[in-house]
């Protein structure tokens, strides 16, 4: 029956929540491991198949394979709140971030399918004199490292996003904001998805439900992975595990400076939209945006101790909802509907570890902590290029885990708070 | 009970006070109420609770709440709704209403008030424990209420006790660890217009207790069949319900489907209730039990190895007629009915098990999943753990066969629209994990969180992979997350708001720097006058005056914000020389001076002024933002790595209040208050100390300056700061005593090159990046030392802190701006390479111009070396010089 | 909300502590360490799944610093100890407590 002369009387001019597109009739090849594989990548989350389907393209590697011990980008890709930007104040890492924005831009053209990437710009909200000098600065930086930048007055605030409070008599107002025009969000499930069809027509093979239980190691030189399906040979070896990178470390006998943490996220129901930009705030840790659908999807804080638990505890969530009431009162009647727990890699200084490793021909790619949905296709880049030459690649070579031997940090902690 | 009227969808209906809403629209003959999100389906109610799927409405009346489902608003006079079509839209108003939290210690907590919640209170009661009990319904009984039964006596008995507390509208949201349990008390909705403004709407209780018990029961369950989603669909017990106890007496003629003997008790119910009762249609080969003798009994027909294909729509969109299979023979035929009671069997409430990991197990008795938890710690009953009770039997059917036309329309979660044959297509794209296929057809994702289409979509599942004989228990169940129903996110925010939502700290002087006129900064929780305005004065004006009536007269500041630690024992001293990058053993009592502290990775962290009190007592001034991270930095050392030091540190910055009186006059101001301390510089030298009284109120004045200036810091106790400001007022109107915020303070350290460590640093910093090599003692260990030694902190090309002057006098460059060689052009990628920062920038009025710290690569040395610094399209020139731009020979301090 | 035992002040919300990573790094004599060995101190810490020796503050009660085994999958918390007393065994299997500490617990 046609639906639309049987509509309720009481709901004619409601609005209709946004359709999403059709999924392609195949997303990946379910297959069995060979024995042997010219390199394996072990983690099959945004990171790994980010990086399987580049080695494939932009190095001709396609006898390789991506092993996920539970479900394809069931981990952080799954979990995060989907803000991309690349606005980073230290260069090494805005290059990083805004190489991997730059992917974005054409990704969906690039595989092929669709995942609602959406350069709906972001804002960044300074709370204080001296929020407002730090916020500058980083405006500043990203001029000269030619990242589209813009400073906004409370009222330019209110402007791009009516439903903001930004009134002086409240706890923290609203001093100004960085905003990145080309900042945005994109569809975590399909971003993974996106990688894993486009690897998989490649020739990657992409096997879930193996779980990696040690490295296959003779004179410093990776041979293989042991796993919950035996032994597979492979030439080359990436780690791309997040939260559990120190465990595989270990495993390969060497250790890296992670502390894996709780990080929570939640969404309300679908709701009319009210908010077309993202919106951050470190200071009083909001970090919010309106997905497609029509869900509020916001962040909330890590948890302080180290857990692999998956779960957060829920003063953290309450703490964060008082926070975002005190700038968008309009929410307070939204509700929560769904909260979650990532588990995130930590890295001292809140940089990504990429590169090499103690162990020949293994490599490495973690500590992306609370932020690393943003460089999944930069990350798979680079990563793909070290497995492929051995060597990192001009953009990840500051990030190797060798700069905690010489002290050369590349601190974004007092930059971003929780870098979302 | 009692008439009311109440409006929905700007029309106003009579209905029963505390019905829920569900029914009273029902017997309204609103059938088909609302339309589904994606496809405009016609939708009716379908369940009893929480679990609705269909009928989603906005609170217009009382919390205003954005959507709930019709099934668990209790109807009251006034009440004011809306239907919604999956879409909610938030009330502008952001509401007055009040929402408040509590804290529980218990000793059980039993969550559910039904007939096996109520006999575990019993037996936690009889063992001596006290207990709470929360329930979401308005009143106990759980599953007896909607059979319109009352509980037995003897539960009757376990409300009454002394030691339970029981907490009617209160669902159990989330189950932490540690037996931890947050829990939504609706106080407020169900009063309408009598509720007390004064009350608060919805409480949140933050329960701990020593035992849990999980009495949450189960919720009815669908089947896929095409067309499923018809008004006039709805789950048996929840017809019944509606029909029987709440008298919506809208269905002429019905069918069963059932997979259990549930659909047999609400045959008989609707029987007895008038409704012509077509047939039930038992997917089972078999059946037995008190209920299908009882169905036999009152003549409703039955067929087993039958059930439900599809069902046609009336003009309306509602239902008009299914289709009834047989399972073997495939043989159909059509029943015209306007009610269609469904009983796929139960889904226990496995939610909260699986909040905390516990993952439940498929028992093939009872076609659900259970979770069977019989610890000390969390006892599972009733339905959850499997009590069924003995006439039910159900079988693990989830529908009949479909073609993909007919899967078009089968729904699995009527919410999102998402269809078998959605699901279908995500199984033949590869998918073969459950959370996969959820996040494909988006099924389990909309407010009721797939509550019954989760258990639907694992039925699905294993039916699409007959052959390999796929069992719901190789599928496993959907991790549920908090909350078990949607919060409202003014309810977790509570009070925590306005001023609430972050402490304020205030000085002792605050008042008087509020009558002062001060425009305040917030400085962490603290509020601290940033400058003081005269009439008509923009910030530039009174940041110049404040700084020429410090460098030129008096001025005055109240510094009180400054962190303090008070430092005492034997080896106070070695620790601080541990702590610091100088020396403090040798610095004689009475004397103060400034130290700079690392942390291990030689990055400067804190610094600030400590004075010697006794030979065994110091008193440390830190950062306004550090004083918390260094007194826990010290105490981390002195408990877990040097135990041996016998010192104690005590916060007394809101003991000890300063206030710092600066300028060429402040000796001459002072000495008209402070007559028994010579302060002439020979008698009191630059950074000593001394103690005496004013109006005999101890004092502590210290000649520290922060500015270069002749200053002098008056320390005075907390409660006596105000008193001792006032008199300095009264003596400082000749000398044109001038009040000054941090802006000006900013600006006078500035012009001597001392740092604030957070604007002038980033956390990058050594003390040989700030210029203060003389700070590093190379006598002794500190912490951080080591890390000096390290390639990269030692390397060349270091960012150093430099002074930098503007080409254009009047030119102050911004705060933050990035700095260039000069004439830097950008690359091809649009990238210009830079050298630098400018951290502090101001106008010197003493200077005449603009002046600037900033933190340049190899920038000491590159003295006179002319930059560029571009800001925005202009690009302004700069000449790097040493950061000391005043009095370099330190004359004015004396 | 974890309920962590304070060995002085009893059980308490966790938000009244300070985490302090793992127990039982001693702070080193830097002068004899390599920069390798340095930079291990500074950066390096225990991440296991499973029991975890780790280093708590009594931030908002008592301010005392202690030790406490707690399982970073399940949460459960075990015994807890004083600075510079002896470390209790973990409460992991005696199978798993060598090596890759409770990564199969």
């Amino acid at each position: 029956m046609n639906t639309q002369d049987t509509l309720s009387p009481g709901t004619i001019g409601r609005r209709k929540a946004v359709t999403l597109p059709e999924q392609p009739p195949q997303l990946w090849r379910n297959v069995k491991p060979k024995k042997a594989y010219d390199a394996v990548i072990v983690g099959g989350g945004g990171h790994g198949l980010a990086t399987a389907y580049y080695l494939a393209k932009n190095h001709g590697m396609t006898n390789i394979a991506v092993l996920e011990k539970g479900w394809l980008a069931g981990g952080n890709t799954a979990r995060n709140t989907t803000i991309i930007r690349s606005n980073y104040l230290w260069d090494e890492s805005a290059a990083i971030y805004e190489h991997s924005l730059k992917l974005w831009e054409t990704l969906e053209e690039d595989l092929g399918y669709e995942m609602f990437f959406s350069q709906r710009g972001v804002l960044t909200l300074a709370h204080s004199v001296s929020d407002v000098r730090s916020k500058k600065r980083n405006f500043y930086a990203n001029a000269l490292n030619g990242i589209d930048s813009e400073w906004l007055t409370p009222e330019e605030v209110k402007k791009l996003v009516p439903i903001i409070n930004i009134s002086p008599d409240v706890r923290y107002p609203v001093h100004g904001a960085t905003y990145q025009p080309r900042g945005g969000i994109a569809k975590h499930d399909w971003v993974a998805w996106g990688f894993a069809k486009a690897a998989s027509d490649l020739g990657v093979d992409i096997i879930q439900g193996t779980e990696v239980t040690g490295f296959d190691i003779r004179n410093n030189k990776v041979h293989g992975v042991h796993t919950s399906q035996g032994t597979i040979a492979a030439g080359k070896v990436g780690m791309v595990a997040a939260g559990h990178s120190s465990l595989l470390a270990n495993l390969a006998g060497f250790s890296v400076p992670i502390q894996s943490r709780p990080l929570q996220a939640l969404v309300s129901p679908l709701l009319e939209q009210v908010l077309n930009t993202v919106v951050m705030s470190g200071a009083v840790h909001v970090y919010v945006s309106q997905a497609h659908k029509g869900e509020l999807v916001m962040g909330a804080g890590t948890d302080a101790f180290n857990s692999y638990a998956q779960r957060g505890g829920f003063h953290v969530i309450e703490h964060q909802l008082a926070a975002a009431l005190e700038l968008f009162p309009i929410f307070s009647r939204a509700q929560v509907l769904r909260t979650w727990g990532g588990i995130v890699d930590i890295a001292p200084d809140a940089s990504p570890i990429i590169g090499i490793t103690p162990v020949e021909n293994l490599f490495i790619n973690c500590g992306w902590g609370t932020g690393g949905f943003k460089a999944t296709p930069g990350s798979g880049w680079v990563m793909a290029h070290t497995i492929a030459t051995g060597a990192p690649h001009e953009l990840n070579k500051p990030f190797a885990l060798e700069r905690f031997y010489t002290g050369h940090l590349i601190d974004e902690h007092g930059a971003a708070g929780v870098a979302h | 009970m009692s008439e009311v009227s109440f409006s929905f969808d700007d029309k106003i209906y009579k209905g029963y006070h505390g019905e829920p809403l569900a029914a009273a629209l029902l017997r309204n003959g609103l059938i088909s109420i609302t339309n589904s999100t994606y496809d405009a389906r016609p939708r009716g109610i379908v369940g009893l609770g929480v679990e609705e799927p269909n009928v989603l409405v906005q609170l217009v009346s009382g919390t205003q709440e954005s959507m709930l489902p019709a099934t668990i608003i209790e109807v009251v006079e006034g009440l004011s709704a809306r239907s919604l079509t999956g879409v909610g839209a938030l009330p502008e108003d952001p509401g007055e209403a009040r929402y408040d939290k509590t804290n529980h210690y218990v000793d059980t907590l039993v969550i559910g008030a039904g007939v096996a919640g109520l006999k575990a209170a019993d037996e936690h009661l009889r063992a001596g424990r006290e207990v709470l009990l929360i329930d979401d319904q308005p009143a106990p009984g759980g599953h007896l209420r909607h059979l319109g039964e009352e509980i037995q006596t003897e539960l009757q008995a376990v409300l009454a006790h002394k030691n339970i507390t029981y907490v009617k509208r209160c669902t159990a949201v989330g189950l932490y660890d540690q037996n931890y349990v947050v829990a939504i008390e609706r106080r407020s909705d169900h009063l309408g217009n009598t509720a007390l403004a004064k009350h608060s709407r919805i409480r949140v209780w933050h329960i701990r207790a020593e035992r849990i018990v999980l009495a949450p029961g189960a919720f009815q369950r669908p089947l896929i069949f095409a067309n499923n989603d018809r008004p006039g669909i709805m789950f048996s017990h929840a017809a019944a319900t509606y029909i029987s106890k709440y008298g919506a007496r809208i269905f002429k003629r019905a069918v069963i489907v059932t997979v259990d003997n549930q659909g047999y008790h609400d045959a008989i119910r609707l029987h007895n209730s008038g409704v012509l009762v077509q047939g039930i249609y038992d997917a089972r080969a078999s059946a037995k039990g008190a209920s299908v003798d009882a169905a036999r009994v009152a003549g409703v027909t039955i067929s087993f190895r039958s059930t439900v294909l599809d069902t046609v729509a009336n003009d309306e969109g509602a239902l008009q007629a299914v289709t009834i299979q047989n399972l073997d023979t495939k043989e159909t035929f059509k029943v015209e009915i306007n009610l269609l009671a469904v009983s796929g069997g139960w889904t226990p409430i496995v939610d909260l098990t699986t909040h905390i990991g516990i993952k439940p197990k498929w028992s093939e008795q009872h076609a659900a999943f259970l979770v069977n938890q019989s610890s000390d710690k969390l006892q599972t009953v009733g339905m959850l753990a499997g009590d069924f009770g003995d006439d039910d039997n159900p079988s693990a059917f989830f529908g009949p066969v479909l073609d993909n036309e007919q899967a078009r329309h089968a729904y699995i979660d009527l919410q999102r629209d998402a269809t078998l044959k959605d699901l279908r297509r995500g199984v033949e794209a590869g998918l073969t994990s459950i959370e996969h296929i959820k996040r494909y057809t988006t099924i389990g994702t909309a407010h009721d969180q797939g509550k019954t289409s989760g258990m639907l979509t694992i039925g699905a599942l294993c039916q699409l992979n007959k052959e390999s004989a796929l069992s719901p228990a190789d599928v496993g169940t959907l991790s549920f997350r908090p909350p078990y129903v949607p919060v409202p996110f003014v309810a977790l925010a509570g009070r925590e708001r306005g001023e609430l939502s972050d402490p304020i700290r205030i000085t002792p002087l605050h008042k008087w720097h509020v009558e002062a006129g001060a425009i305040f900064e917030d400085v962490g929780q603290w509020k601290r006058p940033w400058y003081f305005p005269k009439p008509g004065e923009s910030m530039d004006d009174a940041v110049r005056r404040e700084c020429i009536a410090a460098r030129e007269g008096v001025a005055v500041m109240d510094a009180s914000t400054l962190g303090k630690i008070d430092i005492q024992g034997p080896d106070a001293a070695v620790f601080l020389d541990r702590i610091y990058t100088n020396m403090f053993s040798n610095l004689p009592e009475g004397q103060c001076r400034y130290g700079l502290m690392c942390k291990a990775d030689g990055i400067v962290f804190d610094d600030g002024v400590t004075t010697r009190l006794g030979k065994n007592h110091f008193l440390m001034t830190t950062t306004t933002g550090g004083a918390a991270r260094v007194l826990a930095w010290l105490e981390e050392w002195l408990q877990t790595e040097w135990p041996d030091l016998k010192v104690y540190c005590t916060s007394v910055t809101e003991h000890i209040s300063t206030i710092a009186l600066v300028g060429p006059k402040s000796r001459q101001l002072l000495g008209e208050l402070v007559t028994d301390i010579d302060l002439s510089k020979e008698a009191f030298p630059f950074m000593h100390s001394r103690e005496t009284k004013i109006d005999g109120i101890p004092v502590r004045i210290a000649r520290i300056s922060f500015s270069g200036e002749l200053a002098f810091e008056i320390n005075v106790s907390w409660g006596h700061a105000r008193y001792i400001w006032q008199q300095l007022w009264a003596l400082g109107l000749p000398y044109n005593l001038t009040p000054y915020g941090t802006e000006t303070m900013h600006v006078l350290r500035a012009e001597k090159g001392y740092i604030i460590i957070g604007q002038d640093t980033d956390g990058t910093q050594t003390p040989y990046d700030l210029n203060m090599s003389w700070i590093v003692s190379k006598k002794k260990e500190f912490i951080g030392k080591r890390s000096f030694q390290l390639p990269y902190l030692k390397a060349a090309g270091r960012a150093q802190l430099v002074g930098l002057l503007p080409e254009k006098e009047d030119e102050v460059i911004p705060e933050g701006a990035y700095i260039t060689a000069l004439n830097a052009q950008p690359d091809e990628h649009g990238k210009t390479m830079h050298t630098g920062f400018v951290t502090s920038s101001y106008f010197s009025p003493m200077l005449g111009r603009g002046f600037a710290l900033a933190l340049v690569a190899d920038g000491l040395k590159r003295m006179d070396e002319m930059v560029s610094v571009p800001v925005g399209k202009k690009v302004l020139q700069a000449k790097i010089c040493d950061a000391m731009f005043i009095d370099k020979e330190n004359i004015r301090r004396d | 909300m974890l309920n962590i035992p304070c060995p002085h002040c009893g059980l308490r919300n966790e938000t009244e502590f300070h985490y302090g990573a793992e127990a039982g790094v001693a702070y080193p004599d830097p002068n004899v360490l390599t920069d390798i060995e340095w930079a291990k101190y500074l950066h390096i810490r225990a991440n296991p799944k499973g029991w975890l020796a780790e280093r708590w503050v009594h931030f908002a009660g008592c301010g005392k610093w202690f030790n406490l085994w707690r399982n970073t999958i399940t949460h459960e918390i075990g015994l807890t100890w004083l600075p510079f007393t002896t470390q209790p065994k973990s409460p992991a299997p005696e199978s798993y407590r060598n090596g890759q500490e409770g990564s199969k617990a």
